[in-house]
Formats: C-alpha cells, sequence, structure tokens
C-alpha cells in the first residue's frame, strides 16, 4: 500500500498556542482534544487513510465556524470541513496539523416555503431529513446519492453529489438558489439568491463540488419540486450485453428522459439475486431496470412505448411493475448490490467513472478482459442514463498483492474511462484517492488555473489543503495515473 | 495553425501590449451589458458542430457556430436547447448564448444555460488554450470552470468549443390562457407549479396568462381537461417572440428593466408596464418613472434588477455587488485575465 500522502506541514504557531485559542472561543462541549476523542474523527469514507486531526471542532451557530476559521488564519493552521464524513474519496480525511471544522451540529431545517418551493438548511441536515420534512406539502429534494440516509446537504454541495435520479432531475448543482459561505478570513459571502440567479460571476456553480478548497457552506437554499404522483420500473433482460448497451442509447433516442436507469451485469445479478430476491433472471447477460414517473394516466401510454423500445433493441423479457410493492422489489435488487457484492469477498472497491454511453459495452468487454489479467472478479452496476460506471472490484485486503492487483485494477478502469472521452469521478469526488488520476484528465495548464482560483480564494493555502486539486510537481511525479485503493465504509448504508 | 490557435495567438499579442479585446460573435447582444469597447476580436472562424450524437445526450461545438445552425441540427433529431437562449435579431452564436447567460421561457421548468453547459474550451488572458468540463453528463473532476464562464460575458477569456446536454423535445406542447390580474397570475402559477402539471412556460401580460404544458399526449390531455382555459392558438409563435424580445412590448420599451425575484414577491409598485415570466420569478418592466426604487425594491424581496437595454445606462447595468463579493470578483479577473483586456466594463465597470 502506498505510503499516506498528506505529511504533516509545520504550523505557523504552535499546536498548544492554537487549541488554547479555539478553547477561548468555543463552549468546551464543541472543542475535542483527547486521542479518544479524536478517533472516531481519523477518517471519513475513505478507511485507508487513518490520521487524527489536531482538534476537532464542532461549532453550533455560525459564529463559532467564523471563530475557528479566524483562528485558523490567524495561527496558519490547516482547516478542513465536514459534514457526516461518509464521501468515498477522501475529501474530509484529517491530517495531523489540522483543525477538522465538522458541521454535523448545524443540523437545521430552517424555513421551508412550500408556495416558493424552496428550503433553507443549515449545512448538517440530512439529505433525506429534507424530503422528509418536504413530503407532507407534496415537495421532494431531488438529488438522492445512495448514502442519503446519513450523509449531509454541506457534504453534497462540496462534492456535487448525484444520485439514481439525476439524469432527470440534476446533481446537487441544478437543485441549489444560494449558499451562505464562510471565507478563511472568517468573513460571509451570500452567493446566488432565492430568485433564478444573481448578478455577477456564478459562483454557487464554482463553490458546488469544489471538496470545501474555497470556502465553507455555513448555510443553502435547495429548490425542492412536486413529488410524482406516481413511477413504474421496467426490467428488461438481455443475453447480451452489447444489445442492453444499445437498449440504453434506444431509450434516450426515442425521448425518453428516465427518472431512473440502471444496468447490472451477470456477475451483479448473481450477487444479488440470492441476497436480495429481487427475481432478476439469474441467466441474464444484463439487466436494465428502467423506471418512469408522472401521472398514472401518462405512465400506460409511456411505459408501453418505452417497453415497445427495449424488445425492438433485443431485450428478451420485460416485466413492467403493476404496484408499488412490485416496483420497490425490483428496486431492491439494484439497492442492495453493494452489500450483496460484499459477501463475495472480504474486501470490494468501489470505483466511479464516467463514459460516453456508446462506449459501454466497450468497456465492460474490457473490464472483462481485466478480470483475467488481474485475477480478481469485478461486478458492474452503473447509472447507466448518464454513463456512470461502479465496477466493484473484488479482493481481499489482507493479501498485500491482492490489494496492488485491486489497485491497478482501478487504475486501468479509469484509464479507459479518460481514452473513451469519460471522467475519473461521475460522483464521488476526488479527494485524496483520485488526485494522481487528476494528472491523465486535466494539463499543466488548466491545473495551474485551479490552483490560481485556490489562491483567489484561500490565499494561505489553508482550506483543505492538498486534495482534489493535484500539485504540478506531484503529477510531474507520478507522471501516470495511481489509485489508491479503498475499503467501502458505512456499512450499513445503502450504496448504489 | 488552426482558428481557436490563430485566436491564441492574437490574445498573446493584446496581453504583451495590454490591448483591450472586445469579442464578438454576432453581436446580437452588443446592447446587453456595459457598452463594448476595444479592438474587435471576432469568432465568426471558430464555426461548426463538433461532435453530435442524440442518444448521448450530448453536442459540442465551435463557439462561433449560430444559434439557428446548432438548433436545426437538434430539431432534425427531434431534440432541442432546453434552455432556449434568445436569439436577439433572429441571431447569436452559442458562445455569445453561454457568455450572456440568458435563458428563455423554459428556464424556470427545465434548468438555466449553466444547467445544461458540461464543458468549455477558452482561450484566457495568457493566450493558453483550456479545456474544462467533458463529453459525459457527470463530472466532477476539478473546479466547474465550464460553468463559471456561464454569464461572465467575455470578461474571463474568449470561448472557442462548449460542450452542452441536450434534451429530447416534447411529444406535445399546449398553451393554455386565462384572464387575471397580475397577482391573481402569481397565485395561480405557484398553484399549478406545486401540481402535477409538465409546465414548461409560463408569462402574464396584458392582463392575461399564458401557461404551456409539454409532455406525452396523455398528460396534456388531462392537463387540458383539468386546468380549464382557453387554448392558445398559433402558440409556438407566441412563446418564440417573447424568447426572442420580438413582441410589441420590447419594441416599445426604451429602457428595459429585467428584475429577478424570488418567484412568491408581491407585484413591483409601479404603474410601468410589466411582463412576467419564469412562474413569477422574471419581470420584465418597461420604462418605470422610478427607476432606482425598482433596484431598492428588487433588494427589498430578495431579488435584483438589471438596466436590460436603453439609450444610455447612467444607474448602472448590473445591480452593485457587496464589497468582499466585488473585491472576490477582482481577484478571480485577474486569475484569467491578469493584463485586464477581455470586455472590459462589460460586466462591471471596475474590471
Amino acid at each position: 500500500m502506498s505510503a499516506p500522502i498528506l505529511e504533516a506541514r509545520r504550523a505557523a504557531t504552535a499546536p498548544r498556542e492554537v487549541l488554547a485559542r479555539l478553547r477561548r472561543a468555543l463552549p468546551a462541549s464543541a472543542l475535542l482534544t483527547a486521542p479518544e476523542e479524536l478517533k472516531p474523527y481519523e477518517c471519513d469514507g475513505l478507511t485507508l487513510y487513518r490520521q487524527p486531526p489536531l482538534a476537532v471542532a464542532l461549532p453550533g451557530d455560525e459564529d463559532q465556524v467564523l471563530a475557528v476559521l479566524r483562528i485558523c488564519r490567524a495561527t496558519g493552521t490547516p482547516v478542513i470541513a465536514r459534514g457526516a464524513g461518509t464521501g468515498l474519496s477522501g475529501g474530509a480525511t484529517p491530517r495531523a496539523d489540522a483543525v477538522l471544522l465538522v458541521l454535523s451540529r448545524l443540523d437545521r431545517i430552517l424555513h421551508l416555503d412550500p408556495q416558493a418551493r424552496s428550503a433553507r438548511v443549515q449545512p448538517g441536515v440530512r439529505n433525506l431529513a429534507i424530503s422528509e420534512a418536504a413530503a407532507p406539502y407534496g415537495l421532494t429534494y431531488a438529488p438522492d446519492p445512495s448514502s442519503q440516509i446519513a450523509c449531509s446537504i454541506g457534504g453534497n454541495i462540496a462534492e456535487n453529489s448525484g444520485g439514481v435520479h439525476c439524469l432527470k432531475y440534476g446533481l446537487t448543482l441544478h437543485n441549489l438558489l444560494r449558499l451562505r459561505v464562510a471565507t478563511i478570513e472568517g468573513e460571509i459571502l451570500e452567493l446566488g439568491s432565492e430568485a433564478l440567479d444573481a448578478p455577477g460571476y456564478d459562483l454557487v456553480a464554482l463553490l458546488t463540488g469544489s471538496e470545501g478548497l474555497l470556502g465553507v457552506v455555513t448555510e443553502a437554499t435547495l429548490r425542492l419540486i412536486p413529488a410524482a404522483p406516481c413511477a413504474r420500473v421496467v426490467l428488461a433482460a438481455f443475453d447480451d450485453l452489447k444489445r442492453a448497451g444499445a437498449a440504453v442509447a434506444a431509450v434516450i433516442a426515442a425521448g425518453f428522459i428516465p427518472a431512473g436507469l440502471e444496468l447490472m451485469d451477470r456477475p451483479a445479478i448473481a450477487a444479488v439475486e440470492p441476497y436480495a430476491q429481487a427475481g432478476y433472471p439469474l441467466d441474464a447477460e444484463a439487466i436494465l431496470l428502467c423506471e418512469l414517473d408522472g401521472t398514472a394516466e401518462a405512465l400506460d401510454e409511456e411505459l408501453a412505448r418505452v417497453e415497445a423500445v427495449l424488445r425492438a433493441a433485443g431485450a428478451r423479457d420485460c416485466r413492467v411493475s403493476r404496484s408499488d410493492a412490485e416496483r420497490a422489489r425490483l428496486w431492491a435488487g439494484r439497492k442492495a448490490a453493494f452489500p450483496a457484492v460484499g459477501r463475495l469477498a472480504p474486501d470490494y472497491y468501489c470505483m466511479d467513472g464516467t463514459i460516453p454511453k456508446k462506449a459501454l459495452a466497450a468497456v465492460l468487454g474490457e473490464i472483462r478482459a481485466m478480470e483475467k489479467k488481474y485475477g480478481l472478479a469485478c461486478a458492474n452496476v452503473f447509472h447507466a442514463g448518464d454513463g456512470n460506471l461502479h465496477p466493484l472490484i473484488l479482493f481481499d485486503a489482507n493479501r498485500p498483492e491482492q490489494v496492488a492487483r485491486a489497485e491497478a485494477f482501478g487504475q486501468e478502469i479509469l484509464q479507459r474511462c479518460v481514452a473513451h472521452g469519460g471522467s475519473i469521478t461521475g460522483e464521488h469526488g476526488v479527494g485524496i484517492e483520485k488526485l494522481d488520476a487528476m494528472c491523465a484528465q486535466f494539463g499543466a495548464d488548466e491545473l495551474e488555473l485551479f490552483h490560481a482560483l485556490k489562491r483567489a480564494f484561500d490565499p494561505y493555502g489553508l482550506l483543505n489543503p492538498g486534495k482534489a486539486i493535484p500539485s504540478l510537481h506531484r503529477c510531474a511525479e507520478f507522471g501516470r495515473l495511481h489509485v489508491h485503493a479503498g475499503r467501502l465504509p458505512h456499512p450499513e448504508l445503502p450504496r448504489f | 495553425m488552426d482558428a481557436a490557435a490563430a485566436l491564441a495567438e492574437r490574445v498573446r499579442q493584446a496581453a504583451a501590449r495590454a490591448e483591450r479585446l472586445r469579442i464578438l460573435g454576432q453581436g446580437s447582444k452588443d446592447f446587453y451589458g456595459g457598452a463594448p469597447c476595444g479592438a474587435p476580436l471576432q469568432t465568426a472562424a471558430l464555426r461548426g458542430i463538433v461532435a453530435y450524437e442524440p442518444a448521448e445526450l450530448v453536442l459540442v461545438a465551435r463557439a462561433g457556430t449560430p444559434l439557428v445552425e446548432i438548433e436545426a441540427a437538434l430539431a432534425a433529431q427531434g431534440q432541442m436547447l432546453a434552455f432556449e437562449p434568445p436569439r436577439f435579431s433572429g441571431g447569436g452564436t452559442l458562445g455569445g448564448a453561454v457568455a450572456a447567460g440568458l435563458s428563455g421561457p423554459r428556464r424556470a421548468y427545465a434548468g438555466a444555460v449553466r444547467d445544461f453547459v458540461l464543458g468549455a474550451q477558452l482561450i484566457d488572458g495568457r493566450g493558453r488554450l483550456l479545456r474544462f468540463g467533458g463529453r459525459v453528463l457527470k463530472n466532477v473532476a476539478g473546479f466547474d470552470v465550464s460553468r463559471l464562464l456561464v454569464g461572465s460575458l467575455g470578461t474571463l477569456g474568449v470561448l472557442t468549443e462548449v460542450t452542452l446536454k441536450v434534451l429530447p423535445r416534447p411529444a406535445q406542447e399546449l398553451t393554455l390562457c386565462y384572464a387575471l390580474s397580475q397577482s391573481e397570475a402569481l397565485e395561480r402559477m405557484h398553484r399549478l407549479a406545486a401540481g402535477p402539471w409538465p409546465l414548461s412556460a409560463s408569462a402574464w401580460l396584458d392582463g392575461r396568462l399564458a401557461v404551456r404544458l409539454s409532455g406525452p399526449p396523455a398528460a396534456l390531455r388531462a392537463a387540458r381537461r383539468e386546468l380549464g382555459g382557453e387554448e392558445l392558438a398559433c402558440a409556438a409563435r407566441f412563446w418564440d417572440e417573447l424568447r426572442d424580445q420580438r413582441l410589441e412590448f420590447f419594441a416599445r420599451a426604451q429602457r428595459l428593466w429585467r428584475v429577478s425575484l424570488p418567484p412568491t414577491a408581491p407585484p413591483l409598485p409601479t404603474e410601468a408596464a410589466t411582463i412576467v415570466e419564469w412562474g413569477g420569478a422574471l419581470r420584465w418592466v418597461a420604462d418605470p418613472a422610478e427607476a432606482a426604487d425598482l433596484r431598492a425594491q428588487a433588494r427589498r424581496h430578495g431579488g435584483h434588477a438589471s438596466l436590460f437595454r436603453a439609450p444610455d445606462k447612467a444607474e448602472g447595468v448590473f445591480a452593485p455587488l457587496p464589497p468582499a463579493l466585488a473585491e472576490l470578483h477582482r481577484r478571480l479577473k485577474t486569475v484569467f485575465d491578469p493584463a485586464g483586456i477581455f470586455n472590459p466594463g462589460r460586466l462591471y465597470p471596475d474590471f
């Protein structure tokens, strides 16, 4: 396993002095410094890297957030914002010289306006809690990352999280109206507005997905949408991966934007069916789950059309859900894919690359070949509608040579994604996990501009330093893709 | 040397002698923003669709490509630019549409220009050709510079190529009309937006609310049955004229204000002619007697007012930014354009 990349940097002020200042600024319950208290915070969802921070600050209001930032600024101390710690790319991995700014206590929905269809929330509010609060008004918050029962909205904004429904309803950015952001100077910026635009540069777009490198979100206004009155799903089975890939294209080309369009390959089906009993055909090479939503009346007509498209594209068998219970059962298999795969091997490594949809069959074929090359199995689940692959590479972390092979396997998948015109990350972010892969995705000029952008917000390089954007030096030194494997943490959370 | 490389060379020369450049597509939006100044830098040579695959929902085109050319290619495949960029004087280029960041009637229901931008190539103020984003629908690698460029009015660099997400055209459209006062219309817009209706545009003018619905035939039949109102004939023409500002309201307006508000803000206290769009979130006000007050009113309701088109713009085009945000804008401008050569004064007078 590669050496940790986040070596501690000498702070400008002695740690003891930093802690003393934090103690004066925060109530005792909002500051953790004892080793046993720091332990739960030593990693996020990328559990491979563990490093307790200098201290954990748990502010209870925006003023305390600002106070922490001012102290970090004044003392030259790195500061790393963290939400629920469910991120998979190490965006909230601590470092020994840093204050971990945990926003989980800022967990209030401040205002929900059913008429304007918006919600003003603090960053620590859980994603699902927003839809739960909106449900009595017939509204919902669309982005639904699979960890939505635990992940917080601040983290969703930092990663620009997606979910199963983002082909139709958009990513976090598309459902965001306004941000309050604390700068490293301890000032507040209001970005965007509760109108549909704001004067000046679109800084909401820039901040969303910036992985905590530019500022700390202290409040957000989110757009809510009416919950669809009805949703139904078609399960289509294919004897051939190429045909399944072509069917995805055919559905889109026929003018449908499904609320969900998911693909699973044979190894994923084989893992899932005994575990979830979803009724998937075990002899199919691939299955597609295609969900449409809308009014019941319109859905009948639409489902008949989509089924015809799937059959014409070579689906062997189509099953349309006739009740919500049946729909839930058909989805249960897809949603159980990660834990089901987790039963097949001691560990698995979840990749997150995107490709053009037309490359689907080719990439899955390449992955089949890599299974032989690396001697490791790989199950594939895929947000097919938006080209987002989640290959699950099975390995045993107690066997170092397997870890190395899993790493190399994952690295080659990302290289193939870039080669096919895709991206090294569709929704999990770069964090520390994909720093080296960034060197393949971007050239030196773009990386230099990213660093200059960071300096415009954070001239001292104190906000989540060393994450998301590799240094030019690092890219020159590695000169190749290199991806660190990580075991999926939070086994209790659904991941799809 | 290809067209983008030639432009990059021209930018490097200009940067070396701090020569100001005015980035120019078809000039269809010269009236918008601060007055253009500097030597024209034509993007016309950057023309053509680079890649378009309908099943990918992705279109890549050079920045100087006329919007009409792109829209024709999309229509041939039953697809569209869902943000409906305005085509002033019937024209405009892709680069201009992205740089201006203006969206049409579908914006409140489908999203804005920036929601559909997936990637961009840009010549920065050092003459470097940079690539951001990608050609896939989901991509969170690196800062989202492509979307930052939307609405930056060319002050950060020269767009050379843009990648867009495109959408299928709806199977059918239907426009229903209701005779209502402005406040009744606002209330109706909110009520409709909370329901299951496939809304795609709304506009109130001359005491009438027009609501467009787009979707499969069965959904529109249900809407027609449940929502009452009168069906508007020649609806496509009406929405096009609204989108491209060819309605008489726009022709008459000398000083046209664009007021962006939270949708639930009440009618603005003005006697001036008004069009309400976007479910209440956009109000066009023609020749108000009390312009200064309009900006204050917008701010009070949590929105902002811009002087969209006027013979003189002494009040400033865009609402002033608070000091910390203004300072951040100047720093961002310097990151992209250290010599300050691109479209000076077009967004704010001091850069």
